[in-house]
C-alpha cells in the first residue's frame, strides 16, 4: 500500500480545493476526494453561475433604460433564456476546468467518488449513489480510482445542500431549488420565492428584472434577516419600486401543484390566510450540512444541528479529523470555507495561524441594489452593550453615483464610541459588494476612526461614500 | 543628507519618554548645540540639543506625545533646500520566512500558540513598538504601558486581544519594572490580587461629583515604584529620639560665622536637615554593613555614602542624591541641596542626579509631624523618616528637664539590613546628631 497522504480532503469545493493548494504549498502530500464537480456548489451551482445570470439581468436592465443615458438601443430588450443559461454554464465550466488545472499544477491527487471515513486515518472511496446534477462538467483526466486510501489528517469539506421544509419539498419541476432556478427552460411569468436570504433575494431580483411577477415570502419580520434593519428596509423599498412583492412575517403553509403552476397557501402573523398562484416556486429556505454517509457516527465525531462541531482551527473532537466550510457551520459562505481551509491546513502543518473571527467575515448579496456588510448590525451592537457612533452617507451625495445613474444607496458605519473600533459596516447600492472589502481590511488592521478619516479616498469614486460615512459618525460629514 | 533626530536616552535604563514640546518650528535654522526640544522622563524634563546644523525640516513626533521609544525618529534636520520626504520613514519589519513544514503527526494536533514565535520580534529587538491603532487607543485609555505587552498579531504586532488579555491580568505585572530588561510577558509570575478597575472605582462616586485629572508620568512612576517597593521589600522599622540641643547651638554658631557678600547675604545657611544628611552619611560609613544594596545574587557594599533627600514638588516628589555626602562639608551639602531643590521644582533634574544611593532622608518636620514611617526608595536599603524638633520634658540626671528632641524612624530592607544592624546604624546616627562637633572633623 502506498504511503499515507499527509492530508486528504473530502470535497473539492472552495473550502476543499483551496485547503488542498495551501497544503501542497506547505509541502504536504495531499489528495482531494470529489464525487461530482471540482469547485463545488459555489463554482458549479452557486456563487459563480448566479453572478453570470445576474450580469445578464443587469445588462438587460441597462438596455431597457438606455434612454436614461441618452442612448437608443433598438427597441425593447429581450432575454433569450437558452443563451443566458448557456453563458452561465459556460462560465461555470471554464472555472471548473481551472480548478482541475490548479490541483494538477500543485501535484494534488484527485480521487473520484464518494468518501467514507472507515477509521481514523483511512478513507474508502466508492462510486457515488447521488443523482448527479446535470449538465455535469467533465470529470478531469487522471483522477484516481475508487479504493481505500490512508491519510494522517482527514479534512471534511462536504459542503451543504438546500434545506427542504416538510410538506413543501421541491420537486425540481414546479417547485425549484437553486439548481433548477439556475437553468430554466423558459422564464416563468410568475414566481413565488420562499425565503428572503441571499439566495432567495438574488433569484427574486434576477427574475423580476427579466419581467416575472415575483412574490417573496419571508417568515421573519425583515427581508434579508441577517442584514442591518435600516439597510434591509431601504433595499425593500427599492425592490417594491421595481414591482416585487415582499410579504414578511408570513409563511407558506401549503403548496398545491396543478398542471403548470402552483397554488401556495400563506399565513401572516395575525393568522390571516390567503392563496397565491404562480407558475413556479423557488424554495430558498436555507441549506443544511452534508454530514451523512461519512462514517461520522461510528467515529464519534460530534455533530450539532446538522453541522460538524469544530474548534478555532477546524479540529473536530476526534484527533486527525477536521472539518471546514458549510459542513462545519455558519456562515455558509465560500470565502469563509476557503479561509477555514487555510487555517486548518496551516495548523496541521504546525504553523500558528490566526483563529477565524466570524465577525470579520463579509457577506454580499448581488441583487439590484447590491447589499454588503461586515461585523455587527446596529441592533446587535446595541445588544452587546456598546455605546455607538453611527455614520450614514447616502449615494445621492456622491458625484460618481450620480454620474453612474445610481443615486440610491447608503453606507452605514458603526463605531464603538469609547475606543473608535469599527464594529460594523452595512452598505446598499451599486457595486457595494466591491466596496465592502475596504472596511474589512480596516477591521482586520484594527484601525480606529482616526486612520479611516486620515485615509485619502480617490475622487470620483463610490468609495468616497465610505469615507463620508465615517466622517458622519464623528460629526464631520462634508457632502450632506 | 538629511539627519534624523532620534529620541535620546537620558539614562541607561530609559526606554521611552514624553516629548513635551519643541522649542524650534519646522523651517527654523538650527546650529549645533541649540536646544531644540524638551523631553519629559519619569521625573524630569530634559533639553535636547542639536548635534547637527541645518534646518528643522520636519517634526515627526509632535508636542505632547507620550511614551516615545528611545531612538525613534522625532524630527529631521536637513541642509537648506534638501528633500526630506524619505528621511523619516520608519524601518519596516522583515516578513518571517515561510519554510517547508515537516510532516505533521496525525494523532496529536498541537495547540496553536500564536503568541510564541512573533513575540521575540517585538519591543526588545528594536525600539519601535508595533501595535494596531485600536490596541494603542485602548491601551492609552486604560493607562496600560504597551512596552510590557507581548504581541500576537502579524510579526508580533500588538493587537486588541493582547491589550485586553493584558488588562485582564493583575496590573502590577503589566507595568514593566523600570530596570528589568527581561522578556515582556503578560503572564503574571505570581498571583496577586487585581486592583479594582478604574471603571469599578468610578462607580463608587456620582458622575459629575468629581473632576478627573489624568496622571502625568511622575505620578505614574511614583505609583509604580512605591507599589513595587512596598510589595517586594520587607520593611522593618526602628524609632529613636535624638536630642538636638547641641546641634541647634552649633548650627547657630556656624551660621553666624558664614562669610557675607557685599549685599550682606551669607555664603551658606546650614539647616537642621543638612546636619541630618551629613549624620546619616557618616553613620553609613561607620556601619558599613548597613551601607548596602540588595540584589538577588549579591550584596552591593557601597564605598561611599550617597544619600537621597526627598524633595516635595508640585504634583509629586523626587529624591535627588547627594553623592559621597560623607566626604562633603555641611556648607557644600547645604548649597547642593538648595540647587537640587530649585531644579527639582522646575523638573530639570537629570536622571543620574536622582538615581542610585544607599539611603535617603525624608523630613516632614517642617509640617510639625512628630514621627512617621517612610517607604524605601529602591534600590536603596533604608530610609530615615525625620520628625519635627520640639521641646519636650525629659528626665536628665533623675530630674525633669526641657530639651529639643527629634524623633526619627529608620525603615530598612530586612533582606539587606537586619534589626540589630539597623539599630547600630540608627545609634550611630543618634550619636552624631547629639555630638555634632564630630561631624565637623
Amino acid at each position: 500500500m502506498a504511503d499515507p497522504y499527509d492530508v486528504l480532503i473530502i470535497g473539492g469545493g472552495p473550502g476543499g480545493y483551496v485547503a488542498a493548494i495551501r497544503a501542497a504549498q506547505l509541502g504536504l502530500r495531499t489528495a482531494v476526494v470529489e464525487r461530482e464537480h471540482l469547485g463545488g456548489i459555489c463554482l458549479n451551482w452557486g456563487c459563480i453561475p448566479t453572478k453570470a445570470l445576474l450580469r445578464s439581468a443587469e445588462i438587460f436592465h441597462y438596455i431597457d433604460h438606455a434612454k436614461d443615458y441618452g442612448l437608443k438601443a433598438g427597441g425593447k430588450a429581450e432575454a433569450d433564456v437558452g443563451a443566458v443559461v448557456k453563458r452561465s454554464r459556460a462560465i461555470s465550466a471554464q472555472l471548473n476546468a481551472g480548478v482541475g488545472f490548479l490541483l494538477k499544477k500543485n501535484k494534488i491527487d484527485v480521487i473520484w467518488g464518494e468518501a467514507t471515513i472507515t477509521k481514523v486515518g483511512e478513507v474508502t472511496v466508492a462510486a457515488t449513489k447521488k443523482n448527479i446534477v446535470q449538465p455535469q462538467n467533465p470529470i478531469p483526466k487522471g483522477v484516481l480510482a475508487e479504493g481505500v486510501y490512508r491519510a494522517k489528517n482527514i479534512i471534511i469539506a462536504t459542503g451543504a445542500r438546500p434545506r427542504a421544509l416538510p410538506g413543501l419539498e421541491p420537486d425540481g419541476k414546479l417547485i425549484w431549488t437553486y439548481f433548477e432556478a439556475m437553468k430554466p427552460d423558459a422564464f416563468p411569468k410568475s414566481l413565488i420565492v420562499m425565503g428572503s436570504g441571499a439566495i432567495g433575494i438574488e433569484f427574486a431580483s434576477f427574475y423580476r428584472t427579466l419581467g416575472a411577477e415575483v412574490t417573496v415570502v419571508e417568515v421573519l419580520p425583515q427581508i434579508l434577516p441577517v442584514e442591518d434593519a435600516e439597510i434591509a428596509t431601504l433595499a425593500r423599498k427599492r425592490f417594491e419600486k421595481q414591482g416585487m412583492k415582499l410579504l414578511t412575517s408570513t409563511k407558506v403553509t401549503k403548496l398545491e401543484k396543478s398542471g403548470d403552476g402552483v397554488t401556495a397557501t400563506i399565513e401572516d402573523a395575525k393568522g390571516a390566510v390567503q392563496t397565491l398562484k404562480a407558475e413556479r416556486v423557488i424554495s430558498a429556505v436555507g441549506v443544511v450540512g452534508n454530514v451523512e454517509n461519512l462514517g461520522l457516527e461510528a467515529l464519534g465525531v460530534a455533530v450539532d444541528r446538522g453541522t460538524i462541531k469544530i474548534d478555532d482551527y477546524g479540529r473536530t473532537n476526534v484527533a486527525g479529523i477536521y472539518a471546514i466550510g458549510d459542513v462545519a457551520g455558519p456562515p455558509m459562505l465560500a470565502h469563509k470555507a476557503e479561509h477555514e481551509g487555510v487555517i486548518c491546513v496551516e495548523s496541521i502543518a504546525g504553523k500558528h495561524p490566526h483563529a477565524m473571527d466570524k465577525l470579520m467575515i463579509p457577506g454580499c448579496t448581488y441583487c439590484n441594489p447590491q447589499i454588503a456588510s461586515v461585523g455587527l448590525t446596529e441592533a446587535k451592537a446595541k445588544e452587546a452593550g456598546f455605546a455607538l457612533k453611527v455614520g450614514r452617507f447616502p449615494f445621492i451625495g456622491n458625484g460618481k453615483a450620480i454620474a453612474l445613474g445610481e443615486p440610491d444607496g447608503l453606507v452605514k458605519t458603526i463605531f464603538d464610541a469609547k475606543t473608535g473600533k469599527l464594529l460594523g459596516a452595512h452598505l446598499v447600492g451599486a457595486e457595494v459588494t466591491e466596496l465592502i472589502q475596504g472596511f474589512v481590511v480596516a477591521m482586520n488592521c484594527e484601525t480606529t476612526e482616526e486612520e479611516l478619516i486620515n485615509t485619502v479616498f480617490p475622487h470620483p469614486t463610490l468609495s468616497e461614500t465610505m469615507h463620508e460615512s465615517v466622517l458622519d459618525a464623528y460629526g464631520r460629514v462634508i457632502h450632506t | 543628507m538629511p539627519v534624523n533626530i532620534l529620541m535620546p536616552a537620558l539614562s541607561p535604563t530609559m526606554e521611552k519618554g514624553n516629548l513635551s514640546r519643541w522649542l524650534k518650528k519646522e523651517g527654523d535654522k538650527i546650529k549645533s548645540g541649540d536646544v531644540i526640544a524638551e523631553i519629559e522622563t519619569d521625573k524630569a524634563t530634559m533639553e535636547v540639543e542639536a548635534v547637527d546644523e541645518g534646518v528643522l525640516a520636519r517634526i515627526v513626533v509632535p508636542d505632547g506625545t507620550a511614551d516615545v521609544p528611545v531612538n525613534d525618529v522625532i524630527g529631521v534636520i536637513a541642509a537648506d533646500g534638501e528633500d526630506v520626504s524619505a528621511a523619516a520613514a520608519p524601518a519596516a519589519a522583515k516578513p518571517a520566512p515561510e519554510g517547508p513544514a515537516s510532516t505533521p503527526a496525525p494523532s496529536a494536533p498541537q495547540a496553536a500558540t500564536p503568541a510564541q514565535a512573533p513575540a521575540a520580534l517585538n519591543g526588545q529587538a528594536g525600539p519601535r513598538l508595533f501595535a494596531s491603532p485600536l490596541a494603542r487607543r485602548i491601551a492609552k485609555e486604560s493607562g496600560l504601558d504597551l512596552s510590557g505587552v507581548a504581541g500576537s498579531g502579524p510579526h508580533g504586532r500588538i493587537v486588541e486581544r493582547d491589550v485586553k488579555a493584558a488588562l485582564a491580568q493583575p496590573r502590577p505585572q503589566i507595568a514593566k519594572a523600570p530596570a528589568a530588561p527581561a522578556a515582556p510577558s503578560p503572564v503574571a509570575p505570581s498571583p496577586a490580587p487585581a486592583p479594582a478597575s478604574d471603571e469599578t472605582i468610578r462607580k463608587f462616586y456620582a458622575p459629575g461629583s468629581y473632576d478627573e485629572a489624568p496622571h502625568d508620568s511622575m505620578r505614574k512612576t511614583i505609583a509604580r515604584r512605591l507599589v513595587e517597593a512596598s510589595q517586594t521589600i520587607p520593611h522593618f522599622y526602628l524609632s529613636v529620639d535624638c536630642n538636638l540641643d547641641a546641634l541647634l547651638a552649633l548650627r547657630e554658631t556656624v551660621n553666624a560665622q558664614a562669610a557675607r557678600d557685599k549685599d550682606g547675604k551669607p555664603s551658606y545657611k546650614i539647616s537642621v536637615n543638612d546636619f541630618v544628611i551629613k549624620a546619616l552619611a557618616l553613620a553609613l560609613i561607620r556601619v558599613p554593613e548597613a551601607n548596602v544594596t540588595w540584589t538577588e545574587a549579591a550584596m552591593l557594599k557601597h564605598k561611599h555614602a550617597d544619600v537621597g533627600v526627598a524633595v516635595s514638588i508640585p504634583g509629586g516628589l523626587i529624591t535627588p542624591v547627594i553623592r559621597s555626602a560623607d566626604t562633603k562639608s555641611l556648607s557644600a551639602i547645604s548649597n547642593e541641596m538648595k540647587d537640587y531643590a530649585a531644579r527639582a521644582k522646575a523638573r530639570k533634574l537629570k536622571p543620574e542626579e536622582y538615581q542610585g544611593g544607599s539611603s535617603s532622608v525624608s523630613n516632614l518636620g517642617m509640617f510639625g509631624i512628630k514621627n512617621f514611617n517612610a517607604i524605601i526608595n529602591p534600590p536603596q536599603s533604608s530610609i530615615l523618616a525625620v520628625g519635627a524638633g520640639e521641646k519636650r520634658i525629659i528626665v536628665k540626671d533623675g530630674e525633669p528637664a526641657v530639651a529639643t528632641l527629634m524623633s526619627v524612624t529608620l525603615s530598612t530592607d530586612h533582606r539587606a539590613v537586619d534589626g540589630a544592624l539597623g539599630a547600630e546604624l540608627i545609634d550611630a546616627f543618634k550619636s552624631l546628631i547629639e555630638h555634632p562637633m564630630s561631624m565637623l572633623v
